[in-house]
């Protein structure tokens, strides 16, 4: 164990430490406002889902994580520090994956390994041969003559492989198979888990989001739109369908939004207590029949107006 | 016993974990003192965030159904008889809870919720001599 990870370990003790706070991120690309007035805060051991259309803002959102892109308002702190002003000192401890992989197509998986193995001040590479075995990656493999799912693999191994302080997937299994995805959705488990790392994930199936995040970001047209516990996102949402005599123009109910008519018959996503949905539907002249849990994809289309992926 | 997720279900993925375990102690199996996989055991097996599993088996335990203790692992709580019985009406609750807010809804009254209810019981038919004295065989 080298000291860089025992001093990571030693970290894990201490409670609530903030790995990311952006506060009012704006980024405007030509004539299209990209991020507008974000604020995220991101605490130590939590797995944050970021969801949203493609163009919502994800990336760019990502990018500024990363140093990549310069904050025009706003700022951005990743552990503390500005990622333009440091970019060592925060490249050093985030592990990244993005969807194309970005990686060298020439270089061969040991290349590739040795490569990062130099760059990183935390590397393990004992942890390292363990996950390339269960990846069932070949060190003389060539990055370019691997699959789509491999080449992923090989990103994740070598994201993951210098146990990095924060994991941050940019749609880590868009187009790929259900079997990679449960490596990659593992990984993120895995970091989790060992030493109560973080990990932000971007990804458009909603499912898997449910399936790992602590919590979840929304993003539409670059703003938050929620941002919430996951649990809590559950049971603070329903479903509501609202019967009236004849037909009516939508009743105003305190947190719905997402309204559907049919009929006489209107339903909405409602973020409210049932009590007060039902208060406020009574008043409405209506009749509530029905109330249903949702998902986070139920969410998404009654914001948005449209399905993810 | 094996559990199963269903992430996109209107119920959290905690609360799926408590109710199957919940169910499992009330139909026996699960016993007392049998010892449920680990946090980090189930997480990696339901392929879900470890801290939904430490959340899942912290209510449990606020709820008296399983004990735990640190770096020991946690167990099926020992239970009687009685408890045992007021687990499985436990379980049950949720689903008349929803049965009654969803009467409510359409405004039909309780005494013929309850006539339903008796209705669809003889539609069952006969039940198992097992289960008419309600208490459990652990044999």
């Amino acid at each position: 164990m080298g000291q860089g990870q025992r001093q990571r370990k030693d970290r894990r003790w201490t409670v609530a430490e903030t790995v990311i706070e952006v506060k009012g991120l704006g980024r405007t690309f030509g004539n299209h406002r990209a991020l507008d007035g974000v604020n995220l805060t991101l605490e130590r051991g939590t797995v944050l889902g970021l969801v949203g259309q493609n163009g919502a803002g994800k990336t760019t959102l990502i990018k500024h994580l990363l140093g990549l892109l310069r904050a025009e308002e706003g700022t951005v702190r990743v552990f503390g520090k500005d990622p333009v002003a440091d970019p060592p000192g925060v490249l050093s401890r985030i592990g990244y994956l993005s969807e194309e992989g970005d990686l060298p197509m020439w270089m061969k998986v040991e290349e590739l390994v040795r490569y990062s193995a130099a760059f990183y001040p935390g590397w393990d590479q004992q942890y390292c041969d363990t996950l390339q075995k269960e990846f069932g990656l070949s060190s003389s493999a060539k990055l370019g003559s691997l699959s789509k799912g491999q080449r992923a693999r090989a990103g994740l191994l070598v994201a993951l492989a210098f146990r990095p302080e924060l994991l941050l997937l940019d749609e880590p299994s868009s187009g790929l198979d259900p079997i990679v995805r449960r490596d990659i959705l593992g990984a993120i488990i895995r970091t989790i888990a060992d030493e109560g790392r973080t990990v932000l994930f971007s990804s458009h199936l909603l499912a898997e989001v449910e399936q790992v995040s602590d919590r979840v970001v929304m993003v539409q047209a670059g703003k938050v739109v929620l941002d919430e516990e996951l649990a809590d996102v559950k049971e603070t949402h329903h479903r509501i369908e609202i019967a009236f005599e004849q037909a009516v123009a939508a009743p105003i109910i305190e947190g719905a939004f997402g309204w559907q008519c049919e009929g006489n018959r209107w339903t909405a996503i409602c973020r409210a207590d049932i009590e007060d949905i039902q208060l406020a539907v009574d008043k409405s002249g209506g009749r509530l029949i029905r109330t249903v849990g949702v998902s986070l994809d139920d969410i998404f289309m009654a914001r948005s107006g449209s399905k993810l992926g | 016993m094996r559990l199963y997720i269903s992430p996109t279900d209107g119920v959290p993925i905690y609360m799926q974990i408590i109710q199957q375990i919940r169910r499992g102690v009330a139909t026996g199996e699960l016993v007392p003192g049998e010892e449920l996989p680990s946090i980090r055991a189930l997480a990696d097996q339901l392929v879900v965030n470890p801290n939904t599993v430490a959340r899942a088996y912290r209510d449990l335990e606020t709820a008296g159904v399983v004990t735990s203790s640190r770096g020991m692992g946690t167990y099926v709580a020992d239970t009687n008889v009685k408890s045992v019985k007021s687990e499985r009406k436990e379980v049950l609750t949720p689903t008349v809870d929803s049965l009654i807010v969803e009467s409510r809804q359409l405004r039909v009254p309780l005494s013929e919720v309850i006539d339903l209810v008796k209705d669809r019981e003889l539609a069952h038919g006969p039940r198992a001599e097992a289960e008419k004295g309600s208490e459990v065989d652990r044999g």
